[in-house]
């Protein structure tokens, strides 16, 4: 009985500990109370109120030594509270993770909440063990400082987005979708033709289609046609297998319904293949947004005028300031993630019907 | 004769013939410019047609090297040379080939022990999984010339850096597959576990992972053939010397197409090699599941 205590509760016992210790060592009062405050309402109270609320204290109370990281006023008081900090936010993620709240919008925020505070905490970390321990910047530079790189080159990361994005990726992006899927609706009519291009398609989406990059650069010269092309031909062949692999889920009941309503191809098409087909197609699209921005970077390593985020990143890490390829890297993260997220609520929007996204 | 209508053998050759047909057609339009120009500064006028298609055929440095040049440069540098020599495509291939199987392997590890995390613990499964999900819309390439000049700044040079590309592309589909595929026992067989009194390592080793072994390998496919893509592009912004995708930058550095093209085609004969091992794999471990005939 008392050993199931001990092992259920080991993560605050440990930070139970350090805060006591940290005591010793010019630890803050302030500190100290705040997570014993935390650990005894995690222990003791299970509604997601009190938790949430005192955790948020706790975060609060991190930013607030970060101030002492700052000015190097550190003591060994100071890392054991935050190391405690760090355990009771462990704590507190997962905790947040076993609440079940029986309200729809709290669920849906705490689907956000709970990764929100793992990444928050990732940050943290980092920053806090690049100042505190004065991390070289070449290294690996603090969040705080590619925040700055962030605000003062925003100018710069416009013309690199601009270049790289609006005119190569998202042209590309739309062409080799675009003509993928036509090709599939075309070949979707002829079982010789699928027989015949789907093996080759499946075998073409397992290679490395980047090698082109250097041949198109060859071809259609330095600006952004060359990086469309490489993305029109990395979307081509994965949305083309998914596509025609959509259309061919209807069954024949479905077929025979559309049948009975004396519908013509385009009809039942339209109306009953497209939209059975649109979780296939969704996946082929968001696979599809990552393979469009590694091909037009990559391209831009093979040769391209002096703007772009592809060039900027080769050259400017070869210049060792990766405070600037670091804001690059995040701009990069942000359009990747933005990309994939509107296609994934566009998916969830259209297809709503489809049994993934049924709650359970 | 009837098989060979209604199977597949007959529809993949007439879409090759049709590619390569296309792609003789576009060989002969993309390279006329070109030697129309070297007609004109010999002060050939009148010549024929076929000649003209015939010399189109055979450039030195084509903007579309035909297909049968492309063969001859893929023998010439795979079999006609020594493969300690620096000009086999085999030597490039094998440097490549040695980070992608590193980082392969690396990944899978990664990925089915996140996949054990992630199916086992709820706080694992809520706060991992979208990172990893996220993880994957960040373009690793931006990242890539980054890490090999930060690595090498640590002392750190060669394969690692390049096989952690591969890893950081494999580990993704192999986890995603494995979650599904520790997910994968119903209920009633998790009770029978339950019933014997099995604990969560012995359901873990004596159901969840035997039951996972085809969702493992339908990811380490897709892991293998994207470890392979990491590998090569982990090879061009460090200017390598070795290795296919140094053979590719070298190729644009001084406008050697049919060099590229030949490196290409070997990079996706490997691919398609690495993708049939493991399907072999497969298929001998399923065996002895019982699982195929």
């Amino acid at each position: 009985m008392f050993l199931s205590i001990i092992k259920n509760n080991c993560f605050s016992l440990i930070s139970l500990t350090s805060i006591l210790t940290s005591l010793f060592f010019d630890g803050s009062v302030i500190g100290f109370s705040l997570i014993l405050l935390f650990l005894l309402v995690s222990f003791l109270s299970k509604s997601l109120n009190s938790i949430l609320l005192t955790g948020i204290l706790l975060h609060a109370f991190i930013f607030y030594l970060l101030d002492d990281v700052y000015s190097s006023n550190t003591s060994a008081g100071l890392w054991l509270q935050l190391f405690a900090s760090w355990i009771s936010a462990i704590i507190f993620v997962s905790r947040l993770a076993f609440l079940n709240p029986k309200i729809d919008i709290f669920k849906k925020i705490m689907v956000l909440v709970v990764p929100f505070f793992f990444g928050l905490w990732i940050i943290l970390l980092w920053e806090i063990l690049c100042v505190g321990f004065n991390v070289p910047q070449l290294l690996l530079p603090a969040p705080s400082l590619i925040g700055l790189q962030i605000s003062n080159s925003l100018d710069l990361l416009y013309a690199d987005f601009h270049q790289t994005v609006i005119k190569a990726v998202i042209p590309g992006y739309i062409y080799g979708c675009g003509s993928a899927f036509i090709l599939a609706v075309i070949i979707d009519r002829s079982p010789f033709l699928q027989r015949g291009l789907l093996p080759i398609g499946n075998l073409v989406s397992a290679m490395p289609i980047v090698g082109i990059a250097p041949i198109m650069v060859m071809w259609f010269g330095f600006d952004w046609q060359s990086k469309a092309a490489v993305v029109a031909i990395m979307t081509f062949f994965p949305m083309l297998v998914n596509t025609v692999a959509g259309l061919q889920i209807a069954s024949n009941i479905d077929h025979d319904v559309m049948g009975t309503w004396g519908s013509s191809y385009w009809q039942s098409l339209f109306k009953m293949r497209l939209p059975k087909a649109l979780p296939l197609i969704f996946n082929g699209l968001k696979i599809n947004t990552t393979l469009a921005l590694i091909g037009a970077i990559v391209a831009e390593f093979f040769g391209t005028p002096i703007v772009g985020m592809g060039f900027r990143i080769s050259v400017e890490a070869q210049r060792m300031s990766f405070d600037l390829v670091w804001a690059e890297i995040t701009m990069a993260a942000l359009v990747g993630s933005c990309f994939y997220g509107i296609l994934a609520l566009l998916e969830r929007y259209l297809t709503f019907w489809h049994p993934s996204f049924h709650s359970r | 004769m009837n098989k060979i209508i209604s199977g597949s053998t007959l529809p993949i050759l007439s879409v090759l013939i049709f590619i390569f047909a296309i792609w003789y057609v576009g060989t002969v339009l993309l390279n006329s410019p070109f030697q129309k120009d070297v007609y004109k500064r010999k002060g050939v006028d009148n010549y024929s047609y076929s000649q003209l298609i015939g010399d189109t055929m055979s450039q030195k440095r084509p903007v579309l090297p035909p297909p049968h040049q492309v063969m001859a440069e893929l023998w010439n540098s795979t079999v006609n040379k020594k493969i300690t020599s620096k000009r086999s495509l085999i030597y490039h291939a094998g440097i490549t080939l040695s980070s992608t199987i590193l980082g392969f392997i690396i990944g899978s590890l990664l990925g089915i022990i996140l996949a054990i995390a992630i199916v086992y613990s709820r706080t694992c499964d809520k706060t991992l999984m979208p990172w990893i999900i996220t993880s994957q819309t960040i373009p690793i390439l931006a990242i890539a010339p980054m890490i090999i000049v930060v690595l090498s700044a640590l002392g750190i040079q060669g394969l690692l850096p390049k096989a952690f590309i591969s890893t950081y592309l494999s580990f993704f589909p192999v986890t995603i597959s494995m979650v599904k595929g520790l997910r994968s026992p119903e209920t009633i067989e998790l009770d029978m576990m339950k019933t014997w009194n099995a604990n969560g390592i012995e359901t873990l080793f004596k159901l969840r992972l035997p039951s996972s072994i085809p969702f493992l390998f339908a990811g380490m496919k897709i892991g293998i053939a994207a470890a392979l893509v990491g590998a090569i592009i982990g090879e061009l912004p460090t200017g390598a010397v070795s290795g296919l995708g140094a053979r590719m930058l070298q190729g644009s550095y001084y406008g050697q197409m049919v060099q590229i093209w030949s490196a290409l085609f070997f990079a996706s004969f490997i691919a398609a090699l690495l993708v049939t091992i493991i399907d072999l794999i497969r298929l001998s471990t399923l065996k002895r599941f019982g699982q195929v005939n």
